[in-house]
């Protein structure tokens, strides 16, 4: 039997499919009481276009394992940092072939030796960087 | 006075002038990066807003009239009516990101903003306190001033996320100034007018917050080789009171025109 929180622990980020948003630190807290589950969220980025996403996968996923009576709340403090994000999420980014923040080393080479190309990329939380060892692009989550 | 709803409205209307740069810009990784601040923009006005009332009501609903975004946001990104020039852009990116983050980083701690000032309504924040030189007396009163205190979309909550993007914003423009102002001929005159049309505009920006302003862009425009005006002469104003120009007429017209044509639509 799954409980609520092991549940929603397991939702994928819908962008960045090989973190979960526990551990990229957007889950904050699952609570049960009679029945009734309240998940609390907070957003990365202010406008953060994922977010809508993430409610329907954590009200989709609760309603797999039986949980119907779902609100989910999204709460704005203490504000989201990069630093929430887990060393198990840091592990998985960089599988991912995504350097994870604090890092601008190159996930494929490893090589240290790499620039940024821009500092936007394919989502307000990412940067897109070059290798300068073995010349393959690559996302960097920026800190925040 | 820059209370919730007029940081709301300069974020919401400068989202909407940004996104004409999508598919347009110089280069693709500028038409990500403009495309993205316009994002973070856009998703401040809407926690705003939604701290305020209806987003969509808000946003969609409002007449000219009613909107309390300053002047600046609402111009052409260019000397004309529809004109996008990248370093004009960049200019009133560097003017505005500036404000922004000082405005944010004001109604994140009121307290610690002037000293004392607890207490205070908001229309005593601003205006009263006398124009430039106030330190931190722009933004301040917003925390104070009846909203949700410390519950989920306080305007200090809110503000507490936006100062940090508006950090990265400030300092794209701030490369872009300084690449394009020490560039080339063309590039410097391009960025030179633009920063000597749009000064006038930024007095209204910046009320109560001059000299914390002037101390993040005077020294970005001295290491980009431009020049501010000497006179401060004219200064346009009105758009905290709802007096806007013909500009915003058009702005709302494009972005209000589904909404309205067809209320409640989903897809």
């Amino acid at each position: 039997m799954v409980t609520a929180f092991e549940a929603v622990s397991k939702v994928v980020d819908p962008e960045l499919r090989v973190v979960t948003i526990a551990e990229l630190g957007i889950l904050r807290a699952v609570d049960e009481s009679e029945g009734r589950v309240t998940v609390t969220i907070t957003p990365t980025y202010s406008g953060c276009p994922a977010m809508d996403a993430i409610r329907d996968d954590i009200r989709q996923a609760l309603a797999r394992h039986g949980f119907t009576e779902v609100e989910v709340k999204t709460v704005l403090s203490p504000a989201w940092s990069t630093d929430m994000i887990t060393a198990s999420g840091h592990e998985a980014l960089h599988r991912a072939g995504i350097a994870p923040p604090g890092s601008t080393a190159c996930p494929h080479c490893s090589s240290a030796k790499t620039l940024q190309i821009s500092r936007y990329a394919s989502t307000p939380c990412q940067a897109l960087h070059r290798c300068l060892g073995c010349a393959e692009p690559f996302n960097a989550v920026k800190t925040l | 006075m820059t209370g919730p709803l007029e940081l709301a409205d300069d974020a919401l209307i400068a989202a909407q002038r940004l996104s004409e740069w999508v598919s347009r810009a110089p280069t693709l990784e500028e038409d990500v990066a403009l495309a993205n601040i316009a994002l973070d923009q856009l998703g401040v006005a809407r926690l705003l807003l939604q701290s305020l009332g209806d987003e969509d009501e808000l946003a969609y609903g409002r007449g000219d009239g009613e909107f309390r975004n300053c002047l600046l946001v609402e111009l052409p990104l260019g000397p004309a009516r529809g004109d996008l020039d990248f370093g004009w852009t960049v200019v009133w990116l560097l003017f505005l990101a500036a404000a922004q983050k000082l405005r944010y980083e004001a109604s994140g701690d009121p307290v610690a903003a002037g000293g004392g000032s607890g207490g205070r309504g908001l229309a005593e924040g601003g205006l009263a306190e006398g124009g430039s030189g106030g330190r931190g007396s722009g933004g301040r009163g917003l925390a104070e001033g009846g909203l949700a205190e410390g519950g989920s979309g306080s305007v200090k909550e809110v503000a507490a996320k936006a100062v940090k993007e508006s950090a990265y914003h400030l300092d794209h423009a701030t490369q872009w100034t300084i690449r394009l102002g020490d560039g080339t001929p063309e590039s410097h005159r391009r960025v030179q007018e633009a920063v000597h049309e749009l000064w006038p505009y930024t007095h209204e920006l910046t009320e109560g917050i001059r000299e914390d302003w002037l101390s993040i862009v005077e020294p970005v425009l001295a290491e980009a080789t431009l020049t501010r005006p000497e006179s401060e002469g004219w200064r346009p104003s009105g758009g905290r009171g709802g007096r806007h120009t013909e500009h915003l007429s058009y702005l709302l017209a494009e972005m209000q025109a589904l909404h309205r044509a067809h209320p409640g639509a989903q897809w």
